[in-house]
């Protein structure tokens, strides 16, 4: 005895809509071959990316200064003589790491808080809009330091601190879209037939969230590969010999007034993974939202 | 409106309470602190002589209820580098962060406003999507770089602005701008979402159809009323402000609370990392009250709502 959800409003299930948004397409090309980049990177990386080679220290990119520039390396070599695109290539398997389990561990504890919250209401309601409003209450990268400064700096320490701080969106969401979804037709009617509430929650509730959890998915993922970079930067996430980009920005700061494209070139690869999640996220609200961009 | 006013006041009171008990059990669950503060290769009879020394050995709700008790009345405790106490050095620090967050948030509204204002009126025109542009693309860099890059133009090359430092004016105007660029693009969406709505509202129909001059009904009609959600966030931004200013603050070596947080961090000061943390989020769980009064004071509907 299944009740079949009615099915959506026609324009919310029209392929075109996908691709006719150029942005879309473009961020989910990019964050494709950083993916696959990431993957593949001791194929694709032209060196090791710890190798130092003493008597090749920055040298700089042949578009920044042909005559000091390796052809060898493309995008030049950092201070002890590491492979600059190795290490790029290297980094990115970090920030997607760390911004997928962070999303990952941020996501199942507020959509669980969240869908809670807007089914049953009340009490558990109430609870939920209190952890949420002293959640926000703590600043981020204030506690993440703390903690990471105490416990220690790994990937993993990371992606927990990151993910127990995160939730707060997703929690906030899935409560008011869970509210709009509970009162109606195909909900109540699971509910008469004697539907228990797991499979009420399970089959009917969170098939429908999926699109708004996706999108909120991808904010929260650009927002831990941000802050990632911001612990690093500042000493206290991942640790070197890591690749990571923010450590990439903060290990080339002492260089900044002669070699500038080596603070440079980390943050562009941050901002346009960053730039790839975000434009996906909001091409899928777009897809899935009938009235589009208000 | 009382009665709204009592209940936000209380749940500001319980989140306060909630905070502080984190702000407290943060530090001591996460590690050992006695050992911390010993130093990686101290002798075991060092580390028990600082778990004695500061009262580490007791239960933990005591510890908590001690140490909630003295902040209440002021005192957080001792800096374990400074001579002076956590409070003295946080009021020390607190007005420059101030400064900042509040040239930050200025900044913010200065180019948010207008910006959100034009993209409405054009909807759906280039300036509305230069506008969107500029959101999406400030909102994905990581605001460490942006801070640098500021820097490496404005400060090393241009000569423009001090790099470092909080000496005199001119030193906050590169931290304001690396601050307030971050605010900019949700004031922004919020102007513009608030304006679409405000425009296509009859009004709006009927101030233009009784043939008042257009940026009448566009500041004195739409702007007024478009605003309030901005206003409100606004000081949500300014707290979220003091709190983000530890990336910002440290890039410029500016000495408010956010470079004195992640200091006393690197050299392990948990009195005053606890201190700044609560004091932090103190002025968060107030500012919200305050945005959520000042919607419910302005908007009828949330106070009958709530």
């Amino acid at each position: 005895m299944s009740v079949t959800a009615p099915s959506l409003p026609a324009v919310r299930r029209r392929p075109g809509r996908w691709l006719g948004n150029p942005g879309f397409v473009v961020a989910a090309v990019v964050l494709g071959a950083i993916l696959l980049m990431a993957v593949l990177a001791p194929l694709v990386a032209p060196f090791d990316p710890y190798e130092q080679v003493l008597d090749r220290r920055m040298l700089p990119p042949g578009f920044v200064d042909a005559e000091r520039a390796s052809p060898a390396h493309l995008l030049g070599t950092d201070n002890l003589g590491r492979d600059y695109l190795s290490r790029l290539i290297y980094g990115a398997r970090i920030s997607l790491l760390i911004g997928f389990f962070t999303m990952l561990v941020s996501g199942v504890i507020g959509t669980v808080l969240g869908v809670a919250a807007g089914y049953f209401g009340g009490r558990v309601d109430a609870v939920v809009s209190f952890l949420v409003t002293t959640r926000l209450s703590l600043p981020v990268v204030m506690v993440a330091l703390a903690v990471v400064a105490v416990v220690g700096g790994s990937l993993q320490v990371v992606v927990l601190v990151l993910g127990l701080l995160l939730w707060d969106r997703f929690a906030v969401v899935m409560r008011s879209a869970t509210m709009q979804l509970r009162g109606l037709d195909y909900v109540l009617a699971a509910r008469a037939i004697g539907s228990s509430t797991p499979r009420i929650l399970l089959t009917e509730l969170l098939p429908n969230l999926a699109s708004s959890l996706v999108v909120v998915a991808s904010y929260e993922m650009a927002q831990a590969i941000l802050l990632e970079a911001a612990l690093s930067f500042l000493g206290l996430g991942v640790q070197p010999p890591l690749p990571s980009w923010g450590l990439m920005v903060a290990e080339a700061r002492e260089f900044m007034l002669f070699e500038p494209w080596m603070i440079v070139l980390p943050g562009i690869a941050i901002c346009v993974l960053v730039l790839a999640i975000n434009l996906l996220g909001d091409g899928i609200r777009d897809a899935t939202a009938p009235e589009g961009r208000a | 409106m009382l009665r709204f006013a009592l209940r936000r006041a209380l749940l500001a009171l319980a989140v306060g309470l909630a905070v502080s008990a984190i702000a407290f059990l943060l530090l001591r669950v996460s590690g050992d602190l006695a050992a911390a503060i010993a130093g990686e290769d101290a002798p075991a009879a060092e580390v028990e002589r600082i778990r004695a020394q500061f009262g580490l050995d007791r239960p933990l709700l005591v510890q908590y209820a001690e140490w909630l008790g003295r902040a209440l009345l002021g005192d957080l405790g001792r800096s374990l580098f400074y001579p002076q106490s956590v409070s003295a050095l946080i009021l020390d620090r607190l007005p420059n962060t101030a400064l900042l967050a509040t040239l930050g948030l200025l900044l913010a509204l200065l180019i948010s406003i207008p910006l959100g204002v034009a993209a409405a009126i054009g909807r759906n025109t280039w300036v509305d999507r230069l506008a969107l542009g500029l959101a999406v693309l400030g909102q994905a860099m990581p605001n460490f770089w942006f801070a640098l890059l500021l820097i490496i133009v404005f400060g090393l090359m241009l000569q423009w602005a001090p790099i470092s430092g909080s000496e005199g004016f001119a030193s906050f105007i590169l931290p304001a701008v690396a601050l307030g660029w971050f605010s900019a693009p949700v004031l922004m969406r919020l102007t513009r979402a608030g304006m679409v709505e405000v425009l296509s509202a009859d009004y709006i129909r009927t101030a233009h159809a009784k043939g008042l001059p257009v940026r009448t009904v566009l500041f004195k009609h739409a702007l007024r009323n478009a605003i309030v959600p901005v206003v409100a966030l606004a000081s949500v931004q300014f707290g979220n402000m003091l709190s983000g200013s530890v990336v910002i603050e440290t890039v410029f070596a500016l000495q408010g609370i956010g470079y004195l947080a992640w200091e006393s961090i690197s050299r392990r000061d948990f009195p005053v990392v606890q201190g700044i943390l609560l004091v932090v989020a103190l002025f968060y769980v107030v500012l919200t009250m305050v945005a959520d009064l000042l919607n419910a004071w302005l908007d009828p509907r949330i106070r009958r709502a709530a």
